[in-house]
């Protein structure tokens, strides 16, 4: 049953080969989009036509590789901006959060607890249309009342942003409140006896203990705001991330360059993952 | 643990709590306060707005409307189900089964899918089983099928997609349950004459359950309010609930109509969380830790 | 009398490993049998081959003259209390005792009256519905105990259970386990490091060392008749000096230390000239200040070099003259030696029965 007892043999091949199972289950269309980024063939299918770069490189009238599509680029450069300025609002928010609830004592701090965990349970589609509505009453308000047409209310970059921060911070608010429940208060106890504030304190010590989960953080937030789809699709107008070009491009129809954009994803996410994976092991 | 102290405003304290009011009462409360009221407005026969059911009146007497949210609901829930018995074996063999030294490594594979956009495994899926798919190319080849077949856009395989997509959700809180799991327990119950069965229903289960709920809500709620998998590869007559509520916002252009199935959908997702931490007497601060 | 467990010549190894070397003993029926020794020694690999987690590479164990090779724990008439007890905290006191008469498909009604008579037995009455995490050490202990009793296995194997209590708690289980055992006339085998748990509860000790029993006998034996210098060493203080046999006839010997000390001892087997030793002797063997007419003694002079006062077990620390040998001497409180003080020197001598002298290793 466990390691520790006897087993029979069949027992465990029978475990090893549903276990083989499964990651087969589980890389097959990873394995299967990366191959085909290299297939020299219009389509992303087989037969298997010989090897190819020309799908990342090639700048031809019927062949346009991913280093020259300028859709598919810029589309990656909106995310990756998207990505900096979700991680930029949700580490510094997700931090003070964890700070409040961790350290701070105030009227209604469960109530407001919950409130803190509930983007966890609500749908990212949800989460997209309230935040659309919302953004569009107030604009409707600003521009009724007040005659000030504000731009940040319609659909576009900042709120992009805005939607994808709002259930990132929970999850950083999570993270770096793991870590500081670990932290031993008596080490601020001993700065504020030496004459350190509070602020200094959570400067100079607090925030230092509290690096590795920050960073850690920071690199799911990116990721997160990287590939998100659900709550960007509703909140999204002319400057498309690339999940939701992607989306558009494999609707209408597919093509290699698809292939190359996800091998180029997948073997970066992977080596973030493993370098991620590394200094946290070495933090333990 | 430090006393619990009486309660002072102080800087420290206006520092932390502004930022996170802002981000709670303007992202979270006050869009679905407004996604409420929306849900609640509809224009009267001489276009002026007035508050009114209809909205909700119309889910019910549309029956494509609620069969779609029943069918959503029914299916977010087997997914759930069948994601459990898939990834608990999994969870169980990589804590308990392999030897130490592969653990890391067998870690490190289960969670690397999950760092890959969701788009680009659900595209990995389709060039796999489209008609001019690779598995079709395979069978063909092999003579097992006389011509290709149509693998997509069916239930059957938007229910495996929704699977595939959710299974780390459920491994990862049940890998960590398991590892705090005492062996020696496992080992105690087989020596008070316990077989495999028993050990399993009476110790592993209910020392699981945080695990198995907290797993359960996120694939529910991710299955639930999942766009992508049905929308790309799921059956195009059968529509799941959030394709209705893509369709009335940005087809339709009907807002107040995909309010009201937006907050209908968020009640749902809250009952069936609600009910299952009552059901299984947990918390919900204590499952997502 | 009837054998409850057998071991016969069994032998595991790990890889190049040899975990548990040719051992073999019996336990009579009802019995309290322990196995003492250092942490690596072996006894745990031992005591999972009888409860039957790992199978021996070779050899024989068997319960009630049945072999046990094959047959899974789940089958065995063995149960094992494990070193963190290993209760259930998903269920009840009750649940928990319960389990093991539930897989063998016993009436309910049954289960619930030996659940009631098991409580009452290990002083627990009216605990059926408490949670595990409501108990105290010493009552988590004994719901283990009833746990395992409750199935009347043949043998009861303990896992060092008593380690995790605290001292003062640990004491007093000693004692509450040498009576459970005697009321309820189980066969126990008894793993454990801690030589007091073993010598105060055992009827038969074996002292384990590197996988190989070194003696299997009573505590009082192993006491006074050590017969391994691994023995002397490890069961209760001892001190120890270095020498040379002089001359040997029959069980006597005589010794001379490196500092050119003269010893004469008991050995437990002959010894040529020439041989080098190792000599033990109890620090409550070395009489302080004796007469100066008793026969028989080895005498010498020793300079106090602290008084190590704790009760009736306080100490003398003091080297003998010319040499740095420490050596452990019994102080008794009976207030004759109250005038000893660090620097003193004083007299001390040891009966030549009371040390002993083994081959040394090296």
């Amino acid at each position: 049953m466990i390691r520790s007892l006897p087993n029979s043999r069949r027992y465990l091949y029978s475990y090893k080969l549903y276990i083989g199972l499964y990651f087969a289950f589980l890389f097959a269309p990873l394995l299967v989009t990366c191959v085909l980024a290299f297939n020299d063939s219009q389509f992303p299918y087989l037969p298997w036509n010989g090897f190819t770069l020309e799908w990342f490189t090639a700048d031809l009238p019927e062949r346009v590789g991913l280093f020259h599509d300028r859709m598919n680029l810029e589309s990656i450069w909106v995310s990756a901006q998207v990505a900096f300025f979700v991680t930029i609002l949700s580490v510094t928010v997700g931090t003070c959060a964890a700070f409040l609830f961790e350290q701070e004592e105030f009227p209604f701090k469960s109530a407001l607890y919950f409130l803190m965990l509930s983007p966890l349970v609500i749908p990212g589609v949800i989460l997209g249309i309230s935040i659309l509505l919302f953004s569009n009453t107030l604009g409707m308000f600003f521009e009724t009342h007040l005659g000030i047409d504000v731009p940040l209310f319609r659909p576009g970059f900042w709120l992009v942003v805005l939607g994808q921060f709002s259930f990132i911070a929970t999850l950083v608010t999570l993270v770096v409140s793991a870590r500081l429940r670990k932290f031993d208060r008596t080490l601020e106890e001993a700065a504020l006896n030496l004459g350190a504030n509070r602020f200094e304190v959570i400067w100079h010590i607090t925030l230092k203990f509290l690096r590795p989960a920050i960073v850690g953080a920071a690199a799911v937030a990116f990721l997160m705001s990287f590939e998100n789809f659900n709550t960007t699709l509703f909140l999204v107008s002319s400057d498309t991330t690339l999940p939701i070009n992607l989306y558009l491009q494999v609707r209408d129809g597919s093509t290699p360059v698809i292939n190359a954009i996800s091998f180029l994803l997948i073997v970066g996410t992977s080596l973030a993952a493993a370098v991620n994976l590394y200094f946290s092991r070495k933090q333990d | 643990m430090t006393m619990k102290r009486r309660f002072h405003i102080t800087l420290p304290l206006i520092c932390f709590l502004t930022p996170v009011l802002l981000w709670l009462v303007l992202l979270i409360v006050l869009p679905h306060v407004d996604l409420l009221r929306m849900s609640l407005r509809a224009e009267d026969d001489y276009g002026n707005a007035i508050w009114s059911f209809s909205n909700y009146m119309a889910f019910f007497q549309e029956p494509i409307y609620w069969l779609t949210f029943v069918r959503t609901a029914v299916y977010s829930i087997m997914v759930t189900v069948m994601t459990f018995i898939v990834a608990m074996p999994v969870a169980f063999y990589i804590t308990k089964v392999v030897a130490p030294r592969f653990q890391g490594f067998l870690m490190m594979l289960l969670l690397m899918p999950f760092w890959v956009s969701e788009l680009v495994r659900v595209y990995g899926w389709m060039i796999l089983l489209r008609e001019s798919g690779v598995i079709n190319h395979f069978l063909t080849r092999m003579g097992i099928l006389n011509q290709p077949i149509e693998m997509l856009y069916n239930d059957v395989t938007m229910v495996m997609g929704l699977v595939y997509t959710s299974m780390l959700f459920m491994a990862v809180p049940l890998v960590s349950v398991l590892e705090s799991l005492d062996d020696s327990l496992i080992e105690a119950a087989c020596d008070l004459g316990a077989n495999m069965g028993t050990i399993f229903f009476r110790i592993v289960i209910p020392h699981a359950m945080p695990g198995i709920v907290s797993g359960s809500i996120v694939v529910f709620m991710l299955t639930l309010g999942n766009y992508l998998t049905p929308n790309m590869i799921g059956g195009k007559n059968a529509l799941w609930f959030t394709e209705q509520i893509y369709n009335q916002f940005i087809a339709s252009f009907n807002w107040n109509q995909g309010s009201a199935f937006g907050f209908l959908l968020l009640v749902l997702s809250s009952l069936v969380i609600w009910a299952g931490l009552k059901l299984t007497r947990q918390k919900l601060s204590r499952v997502v830790q | 009398m009837q054998t409850d467990l057998s071991v016969q010549c069994v032998s595991k190894t790990f890889g190049d490993f040899t975990a548990v070397d040719n051992v073999s003993f019996e336990v009579p029926q009802g019995e309290f049998f322990s196995i003492l020794g250092p942490s690596g020694c072996g006894k745990t690999t031992l005591l999972r081959m009888i409860a039957g987690f790992t199978a021996p590479s070779r050899g024989k164990i068997l319960i009630r003259e049945e072999d046990m090779a094959g047959v899974p724990p789940n089958r065995r008439p063995a149960n094992l209390i494990f070193q963190h007890l290993a209760l259930f905290p998903m269920m009840t006191v009750a649940q928990n005792i319960a389990f093991g008469l539930q897989r063998r498909r016993e009436k309910r009604s049954d289960i619930q009256q030996k659940i009631t008579r098991i409580l009452e037995r290990v002083d627990l009455p009216g605990f059926e519905d408490k949670a595990i995490d409501q108990l105290s050490g010493g009552q988590k202990q004994r719901v283990a105990i009833a746990r395992c009793l409750v199935l009347e296995p043949a043998v009861l194997l303990l896992d060092e259970p008593l380690g995790a209590l605290d001292l003062k708690l640990r004491e007093q289980m000693k004692v509450e386990l040498k009576k459970l055992q005697a009321q309820v006339g189980t066969t126990f085998v008894y793993i454990t490091h801690d030589q007091s748990e073993a010598l105060v509860m055992s009827d038969h000790v074996a002292v384990m060392n590197q996988g190989h029993f070194e003696q299997v006998d009573t505590p009082q034996n192993l006491y006074h008749q050590p017969q391994t210098s691994f023995v002397s060493r490890f069961v209760g203080d001892n001190n120890a000096w270095s020498g040379v046999v002089k001359r040997c006839e029959a069980e006597t010997v005589d010794i001379e230390t490196p500092s050119g000390q003269h010893f004469r001892t008991r050995a437990t087997a002959p010894l040529t000239p020439g041989t080098a030793v190792d000599l033990f002797l109890r620090p409550e063997a070395m009489i302080i200040q004796p007469a100066a007419d008793l026969p028989n003694l080895n005498r010498f002079e020793v300079i106090v070099k602290s008084l190590l006062f704790d009760g009736a077990n306080s100490r003398l620390l003091a080297n003998p003259l010319n040499d740095d040998t420490e050596l452990l001497i019994a102080l008794p409180q009976n207030r004759q030696f109250d005038h000893i003080r660090r620097d003193d020197r004083i007299e001390v001598a040891w009966d030549e029965q009371s040390g002993i002298c083994f081959a040394s290793s090296e």
